[in-house]
């Protein structure tokens, strides 16, 4: 299973064709497949149609009726409202952050547990998790008076270096048993080359699991994207917020009809939309994958 | 093993039984030194506030005055504690909606979409379907909540408005609003997040597999399902471990669509520990009771995951042994 078992697959589409009479059984599992996923988008195409309705056009006609006219003024008004643009930056900037950061710790911490097998590397392991246990209420007390003492308040380091550390737990978890099936022959034809464990980790075992460390970081981009409480605690002033945050501080305001709202959370949307579609490849190329071809 | 097919070579994990590291010549203990930056950070951010919780739950605490011991006295509140008990039967429906459902479906949907569509219809099709599954996923649950809102809404909200379109008008109901429907809808709102998870990681898994043990299983006479047992559970068990553990820990302390959707309510229909926990951090300011929950919530959760570990390296030694 060595080398088998950690090769990138093929392609989906490259198939030798011999099999591929379609009978009516497979038609019927293409249509149950495919109303699934329209069920799934709903509440998407909901969104979609909203965000360009007037207020009036929605109140006469409802939430399920295509829009009679292209109303753009929903969109503009959130877009000036939050000051759009800067909070995209502030997510796309700790998101960002918090991705790379967590993939490194992870891919430390896995070096150390899947490849090093250090000592009572379970426990570490369930230590490490700790992370991804704990419900997240419990830390905002005690951080906010740690970051408070320390001038990280309202901060954005202080929700980077919180999200770090619970990304990179569960990097951890899942790349501590992918690195612990890793090729050891070519871990022991770097040593024997004279190359050191730094060496190593940057030169054999990094890029052999890129594939599983972009699937991370992509997983992280998206999970630190959509946090809410942490960043709505620690960021309450209005430049250092995030998009998900703006959104729901706008909530309760009156100002805020139905196809505004519908348009906020378009915006809301868009940029990890776009994110997934740019990157969903790498999510093909497998969680566990990278190796040896 | 079930399918020997599958394990040409000689398995890796037999030599995860050697006691130093994979790399010859470094004993283990020299890659502590790789441990720091992610066991430091983890010590401040993690450890101290858990430990600072678990002083908080043995004392009166309103977030002003400085904290008064009190001994076990919330502790034993929070055994007698009805609200309590009603959180953690949620969180049991919780479980069903967000790991059991979600890793069953997720599996079927990925060997579907592997096995059958993929190969007969094309992998576009089968990338766009996964894709149209994981949505959810990617949208912030405050969005989430506030679409799910609109389409569940009691006057003219989507759901209702459609079925009183089929003449379905007695099935109209106020879904979040009452007792009898609130947790049902969540439920259902947690399966439609979840889904895509495991179908994208199952999907991912079955990369590994060699496409022609499909066909040579198919061409031997083995049906769907008996390919789908031999060769796709076998392969991605790894992943149903990973997927499964995740996603309870997520179960049981997911806050997020409850804060947003019904605030635990109608009464406590469905309320959830976390969220039992946080109502009292900050909404009845008993910083020390809430201190308590929390508490009590980690254990749980902590147990469950060890529980859960040791079983998967339990069986992942015996597979070695075979």
């Amino acid at each position: 299973m060595a080398t088998e078992l950690l090769t990138t697959g093929r392609r989906i589409t490259k198939r030798p064709s011999g099999l591929n009479r379609k009978k009516t059984s497979d038609w019927v599992v293409l249509a149950v497949a495919i109303v699934l996923g329209f069920f799934i988008a709903v509440p998407f195409l909901m969104i979609l149609v909203n965000s360009f309705k007037s207020p009036e056009d929605y109140a006469t006609s409802g939430p399920l009726s295509l829009p009679t006219e292209f109303y753009t003024d929903g969109l503009t008004a959130f877009w000036e409202r939050v000051n759009f643009p800067e909070k995209l930056w502030n997510s796309i900037y700790i998101s960002g952050l918090v991705a790379v950061f967590a993939v490194v710790i992870s891919m430390f911490n896995a070096f150390a547990l899947g490849i090093g097998r250090v000592k009572g590397r379970s426990w570490i392991v369930v230590l490490i998790l700790l992370a991804n246990m704990l419900p997240q209420e419990v830390l905002l007390y005690p951080l906010y008076f740690m970051f408070k003492q320390v001038g990280l308040y309202d901060n954005q380091w202080a929700v980077i270096i919180i999200f770090t550390v619970i990304q990179s737990a569960f990097g951890t978890y899942l790349l501590a048993s992918v690195y612990g099936t890793f090729p050891k022959g070519l871990l022991e034809a770097a040593s024997l080359d004279g190359a050191s464990r730094w060496r190593i980790l940057w030169t054999v075992v990094f890029p052999i699991s890129r594939p599983t460390l972009s699937v991370l970081l992509i997983f992280f981009f998206i999970w630190t994207w959509n946090e809410f409480l942490i960043p709505l605690t620690f960021l309450i002033s209005n430049a250092t917020q995030t998009v998900p945050v703006a959104i729901t501080v706008l909530q309760g305001d009156r100002l805020m009809d139905v196809t505004t709202t519908s348009a906020s959370a378009l915006l809301g949307l868009i940029p990890t939309l776009i994110f997934f579609l740019i990157f969903q490849r790498t999510l093909t190329r497998g969680i566990t994958a990278g190796a040896v071809k | 093993m079930a399918t020997t097919e599958v394990d040409t070579g000689a398995d890796p994990r037999v030599r995860q039984r050697v006691r130093e590291g994979m790399i010859p010549g470094a004993t283990s203990r020299t890659y502590w030194f790789y441990l720091i930056p992610g066991l430091a950070l983890l010590a401040v951010i993690i450890v101290i506030p858990l430990f600072w919780n678990i002083y908080l739950s043995f004392t009166d605490y309103r977030g002003i005055k400085p904290p008064e011991w009190t001994g076990l006295d919330n502790w034993v509140k929070l055994f007698g504690d009805a609200t309590f008990w009603t959180s953690f039967v949620n969180s049991i429906a919780m479980i069903l909606a967000m790991v059991v459902l979600p890793t069953l479906l997720g599996l079927l949907l990925a060997a579907m979409l592997f096995d059958l569509i993929g190969r007969k219809f094309g992998g576009k099709m089968a990338s766009f379907l996964r894709a149209t599954y994981y949505l959810p996923q990617i949208m912030p649950s405050v969005i989430a909540a506030i679409v799910i809102g609109w389409i569940l809404r009691p006057q003219n909200g989507a759901l209702n408005n459609v079925l009183g379109g089929i003449g379905l008008e007695n099935l109209q109901h106020n879904w979040l609003g009452s007792p009898d429907t609130a947790l049902i809808s969540i439920m259902v709102i947690m399966i439609w997040v979840q889904l895509g998870y495991p179908v994208v990681i199952f999907m991912a898994a079955l990369q590994r597999v060699d496409p022609e043990l499909y066909e040579a299983a198919e061409l031997d006479g083995a049906n769907w399902f008996q390919r789908f047992q031999a060769i796709t559970m076998s392969i991605i068990r790894p992943e149903i471990f990973v997927v499964v553990l995740t996603c309870t820990i997520a179960a049981l302390k997911v806050f997020g669509p409850v804060y947003a959707l019904t605030g635990g309510g109608p009464g406590t229909s469905t309320i959830v520990p976390a969220y039992y926990a946080y109502s009292e951090f900050f909404q009845s300011q008993q910083v020390g009771y809430g201190a308590t929950i929390a508490t009590a919530l980690t254990v749980v959760i902590a147990i469950v995951s060890i529980v859960f570990i040791t079983f998967q390296n339990r069986l992942e030694r015996k597979e070695e042994q075979i």
